[in-house]
């Protein structure tokens, strides 16, 4: 078939052209990566899919109830880097993570730690809402029933019902607790999301992208409850929205092909880059 | 916080964490058994018509001398062809027997002698004669096929140590054996007749022959009617279908339907219709193949849009950019790059219609057929049914057969299968 | 030039029929078949035929294009359209003819021997007519015509005869002619305003949709043929009796002059013990189906399941028979020698051993279908379940398999739908008698082993006893059906619902 052969040799001569602004050489990170006593830390992290590197010696403190924003284009390996913070990769087979990563300063990937437990501890609210085919009641009450959390049916009910007033969902709902949670609107659905998380008692939050299915209505109102769970809970948010990392958001930390390029106040990124990629991209000029 | 104050919800979920991951392992369990039964299964299937149908591939011959005694055969050398063929042999068979054994003595005795060795002795005897007749009158060392029994016992199918009432070899007919095992005249040989004779009552003269010629014949009118009509209805749904049409979604409805209709009712309709109503003989592969067709079309057809639907439409649009009609389009790029996909349904749903006993019955091939069938307007049975009617017969020695056929079977199947698999890789492309 | 090959080939025909016609040491099995024989040879000569015609038109066509002057508007077509053309033109006509011929050949010479008949002969009963037909068919195949001793018969037999001669001389003078003068109007066609391409094309494509017809005509097919022998036998069996009576025993109706002799069609055994075997089918397989597809698809390495998967599909390669015969020979005997080391007494052919083995028989079946509905269940339901610290099994249970519900009732449904249908098994390991019992250890009987029986040995087409099969196959056809169509419909909507 020369016809495919030459498609093929098209392909091939295809290859992503480099651009100016990508030619800029990372070294390390810049900015202030590190806290003191924080609540999660990652140092020297690699994350391969198959032979493939996705993240490049990642060093990241969290710092306890704050909320931290990534930010970056896509493909860069914010949601990857994400999925790190609470084993969420072990679900792939593929995907190999490498570097010490702490929670409280307890070794996450040690041999003894349970990402079962740490996935209790450290809940996820993912990009689009993914609610249980089940009952409102029944998503929030999930997590509590699998891991024993409520004595009985009073203590859940009173559990699920303190979910769904903290994160806001309970004045829409208290009369359709028993109704499908897909029956939802999208805002709902995420928000009922956040409450089936808080459901567990966690101590961290990651977000990834959690409003980019929303319209601006539903993504204000979840901006709101961030602000309101920052008080109780250490919040990571990844978004594509750079505007939201400067609302929401006390420190940004900009990925860029896999390298954490720069850590700062998120006042500091939004206004006074220190690196020329990040510059590059919150002024729009990639991305 | 430090790592030891951990909160309450922490603790409590610590403690169920041991009888959580008892549950998973036990649910992952469950899993591993479910598969192992069903390969154990499988296994069990599988090494049970083995070892049952190995055995059939060999068969006794009884090595026996003969003499041609031209005053018993009431013919001499010059005798014409025809009065060579009618001549009573199996009287000479019986002679040569009685030879060897002149202890034989009572009714009983005397038919078991005779049964030593199959009836196409004579047979064998006749077309030997005829083939040289010179050989009248002198006397001939020939190896017979042994009677099914002698075959069972020799195969090991029957103990000597059980009482004489519950053998069906009695002890006179032991003693004879041992002698024949002592002189050297019994032997295994490979069993050609398995696969060059037709269907038989007698179980060791019994082939396969018959029932692959029309397994063959079968497949030859499924595929020459189901493949072009197959195809043209894959392409036409594919290329040419109106969208939200009626008769379009009629067509569609009824292919998924078919698919699940049981087969059976398949034979009810070859039985109605094609029979009674066409009047198309019965139990030949042409009625046979008719009732395949309309089995077999859903298959190929689903399989033959899929491999249509993948060629990409890149392709077809710089056809017609070129100039060309639908149709061109169609017969000169689409179906030979879906050809490979097409090809290896087809295959698939030959290799099911290949098995299919339930319509087969319905329609009359079932009957006995000891004819090897010629064509497809003749008489005959193809190879499930054959098991079938194999595993109905009581003798012991068909039990083997049986299974040496569905070992036949499976072969083709298998065959079948390998070829669509590296049909599939060969040509498989990713577009 | 063309006609005398033509002409010869005629000839050879003509001598081709006279010389079956003629031959007595044929067997008989060779002249009941030899009405068909002529059939054959005008396909092989219409073939031959049809690739001249192509080879004719193309020709012409060229000529044609040849002849034509400078100006002149050039023919619309490539050559082999032309040439396809002509072939369609001496082709199709003479192959409908055919077809039609032979298919309504048997009927029509059937109803004009019987009118030749005297008087006394064809106002019988149409059963007893259709009875007499076979056998004066029989008598004139068997070329021994002339020496039956009952003068009608004989008389009616040669006149057959005759008839079948003359109808399969004129059927190849007609079809010929037919062919001969099509392509003398395809011939005629070859000029540049005929549109050879679009005309071919048309054909092509109306052929394309007739072929797409074929599945609708086979399920009008199978319909008329269950239906109507099926109103047939309820006529003399009240519907209420076939569908509520307990007492199944066809074979009374043999003989009209025994107690009995009515026959009785009670149904109900039959309905109960197919529910039985599918039942203890579906109880094996559903489980180890759906385990197996779980494992396969959420546990396995990806070496295992390459390996797993093949060898499992093998299982739904295997043929009907085969497990038929494993469960008469291995499989029943085992079960009968295990309950009675327990002191149970299992029937030689109980319906758990049929049941068992169509279970395993099943197992690829449900377990394909499983994995199809379980790997549509989106991903993000998995991690919504992994993130709040479920572990795999956990997730499965409460989230995959309560998503994928819907689909796998489908499945489930579809499955129970080819254990109803199933044949060879029941046929081979389970019995024949109609007993009201729901105890997997006895043997019961299923509808398609009725059929089956029913249909196979001596066959009287009009008696109950064989419309009983119709009626039966009607049930089934029914029920299947109706199983496919919600199983599909479940599916489709649970597809919908993720996609």
């Amino acid at each position: 078939m020369s016809n495919s052969s030459i498609e093929k040799n098209m392909a091939n001569a295809e290859k992503p052209e480099t651009r100016d602004e990508f030619n800029v050489e990372i070294d390390g990170t810049v900015g202030s990566p590190f806290v003191d006593n924080p609540k999660m830390s990652s140092r020297n992290c690699d994350v391969f899919y198959a032979d493939k590197q996705a993240i490049f010696n990642v060093n990241l403190d969290i710092a306890k109830h704050e909320i931290i924003a990534m930010i970056g284009p896509s493909g860069c390996g914010k949601s990857t880097y994400l999925r790190v913070l609470n084993r969420m990769n072990d679900t792939i087979p593929i995907c190999r993570v490498t570097g010490e990563h702490t929670l409280d300063g307890e070794d996450i990937y040690a041999k003894n730690q349970d990402p079962v437990l740490l996935r209790a501890r450290v809940g996820m609210v993912f990009q689009k809402p993914n609610p249980f085919p089940k009952s409102i009641y029944d998503n929030v009450a999930y997590g509590a029933r699998l891991h024993g959390l409520a004595a009985n049916r009073s203590e859940l009910d009173d559990l699920v019902e303190a979910s769904l007033i903290k994160a806001g969902l309970f004045k829409e709902v208290k009369d359709d607790l028993l109704k499908p949670g897909t029956g939802l609107s999208g805002g709902q659905q995420q928000r009922l999301c956040i409450a089936r998380a808080i459901a567990v008692d966690p101590e961290v939050i990651l977000m990834d992208e959690p409003t980019s299915a929303l319209d601006p209505i539903a993504t204000a109102l979840i901006e709101e409850l961030m602000d309101e769970l920052k008080a109780n809970y250490t919040i990571a948010i990844v978004t594509h929205s750079m505007q939201q990392a400067a609302r929401v958001s006390q420190r940004t930390a900009y990925f860029h092909m896999g390298h954490l390029v720069e850590v700062n106040d998120t006042k500091t990124v939004f206004t006074n880059p220190e690196h020329k990629l990040t510059e590059n991209y919150i002024t729009g000029r990639f991305g | 916080m430090s790592i030891s104050e951990k909160s309450a919800s922490t603790q409590k979920i610590q403690a169920g964490l041991k009888r959580r991951y008892a549950k998973e392992k036990r649910f992952r369990l469950y899993g591993i058994i479910s598969l192992i039964i069903s390969f154990a299964f499988l296994l069990v299937l599988l090494t049970t018509i083995v070892s049952k149908g190995l055995p059939a591939f060999q068969q006794t011959y009884i090595k026996i001398d003969v003499t041609l005694d031209q005053a018993d055969l009431g013919v001499d050398k010059n005798a014409s062809e025809d009065e060579l063929f009618s001549a009573p042999y199996s009287k000479t068979v019986k002679n040569s027997l009685k030879a060897m054994f002149p202890d034989a003595h009572g009714r009983k005795q005397k038919r078991a002698l005779k049964n030593l060795v199959s009836k196409s002795a004579a047979y064998e005897l006749r077309d030997k004669v005829i083939q040289d007749p010179s050989i009248l009158g002198t006397t001939q060392t020939f190896w017979f096929l042994a009677k099914d029994d002698v075959d069972v016992f020799m195969k090991g199918g029957i103990d000597r140590k059980l009482p004489e009432s519950e053998r069906r070899i009695k002890d006179y007919q032991l003693a004879w054996i041992d002698q024949l095992i002592k002189e050297d005249r019994l032997e295994k040989r490979f069993n050609t007749v398995l696969f060059t004779a037709g269907d038989s009552r007698e179980p060791e003269q019994a082939g396969m022959k018959g029932a692959i010629i029309g397994s063959l014949l079968t497949m030859l009118v499924t595929i020459l009617l189901s493949f072009p009509i197959a195809v043209a209805t894959a392409a036409y749904l594919e290329e040419f279908a109106p969208q939200n049409n009626r008769w379009v979604d009629l067509i569609e409805i009824n292919i998924n339907n078919l698919a699940a209709v049981p087969s059976i009712v398949f034979g009810l309709l070859g039985l109605a219709v094609y029979i009674n109503i066409f009047g198309i003989p019965r139990s030949t592969p042409l009625v046979g193949g008719l009732v395949l067709t309309l089995m077999t079309l859903p298959t190929i057809i689903i399989a033959s849009r899929a491999a249509i639907k993948s060629v990409p439409p890149s392709i077809k649009e710089a056809a017609i950019g070129l100039g060309a009609s639908p149709v061109q389009v169609l017969f000169q790029h689409t179906l030979p790059l879906a050809m490979p996909g097409i090809l290896t349904g087809t295959i698939i749903g030959m290799a099911q219609a290949l098995g299919e006993t339930a319509p087969l019955l319905m329609i009359g091939m079932v009957a006995f057929v000891s004819d090897i069938p010629g064509g497809i307007f003749d008489p005959s049975t193809v190879m499930p049914v054959q098991i079938y009617l194999w595993s109905d017969s009581p003798e012991r020695a068909f039990t083997e057969r049986t299974s040496a056929a569905i070992m036949i079977l499976l072969g083709f199947l298998v065959l079948m299968n390998l070829i669509a698999i590296t049909l599939r890789k060969r040509f498989e492309k990713k577009w | 030039m063309a006609f005398s090959g033509l002409s010869r080939l005629v000839t050879e025909l003509c001598s081709t029929l006279r010389h079956n016609g003629s031959d007595q040491r044929e067997s008989p099995q060779k002249h009941y078949l030899e009405g068909n024989m002529p059939t054959q040879t005008i396909l092989i000569t219409l073939v031959a035929l049809l690739l001249f015609s192509y080879f004719l038109g193309r020709k012409r066509s060229i000529a044609v294009s040849m002849s034509l002057n400078e100006g002149e508007t050039p023919l619309h077509s490539r050559p082999q359209y032309y040439g396809y053309l002509v072939a369609i033109w001496a082709g199709m006509p003479a192959i409908l003819v055919l077809t039609l011929w032979s298919s309504f050949n048997a009927p029509i010479i059937s109803s004009l021997t019987v009118a030749s008949m005297p008087e006394t002969q064809n106002t019988q009963s149409a059963d007893s007519i259709g009875l007499m037909m076979n056998e004066i068919i029989n008598l004139a195949e068997s070329g021994k015509a002339a020496e039956h001793s009952d003068s009608v018969l004989r008389n009616a037999a040669t006149h057959y005869q005759r008839l079948q001669g003359i109808s399969s001389l004129a059927k190849t003078a007609v079809v010929f002619a037919v062919a001969l003068v099509g392509m003398l109007i395809g011939w005629r066609l070859i000029s540049p305003e005929t549109r050879a391409r679009n005309k071919v094309e048309t054909v092509i494509r109306w052929m394309m949709i007739l072929c797409a017809s074929i599945a609708i005509l086979s399920t009008v097919g199978i319909v008329f043929s269950v239906l109507f022998e099926s109103i047939h036998f309820f006529s003399s069996v009240p519907p209420t009796d076939f569908l509520f009576g307990t007492t199944w025993s066809p074979q009374t109706s043999m003989r009209s002059d025994q107690v009995g002799s009515s026959g009785s069609f009670g149904a109900v055994p039959l309905f109960l013990g197919t529910l039985l075997i599918s039942a203890i089918a579906l109880i094996i397989a559903v489980p180890l189906g759906l385990m197996s597809a779980i494992y396969l698809s959420e546990y396995a390495t990806p070496k295992i399941r390459a390996f797993a998967k093949p060898v499992l599909e093998i299982l739904a390669g295997i043929p009907t028979v085969v497990y038929g015969f494993f469960a008469a020979l291995t499989v029943a005997p085992f079960l009968r020698q295990f309950g009675e080391m327990l002191g149970l007494s299992v029937a030689s052919e109980s319906a758990l051993a049929a049941g068992l083995v169509m279970g395993i028989m099943i197992i690829p079946f449900v377990s394909s279908l499983s994995d199809d509905v379980l790997s549509a269940v989106p991903q993000a339901m998995r991690d919504g379940s992994y993130g709040m610290g479920a572990t795999r099994s956990e997730t499965i249970k409460q989230v995959v398999i309560p998503a994928a519900l819907p689909g796998i009732v489908g499945g489930v449904l579809l499955a129970a739908s080819r254990a109803i249908g199933e044949t060879m098994i029941v046929v081979m390991a389970a019995g024949l008698s109609a007993k009201m019992t729901i105890n997997p250890l006895e043997a019961v009987t299923t509808v398609t082993v009725q059929i089956v029986t029913l249909l196979t040995g001596d066959q009287e087409f009009d008696s109950p006893k064989t419309l009983a099969a119709f009626a039966l196959a009607l049930g089934l056809f029914m029920v299947t059906l109706l199983l496919n169509i919600i199983a599909l419909h479940i599916i489709r909507k649970y597809r919908e619902q993720y996609e």
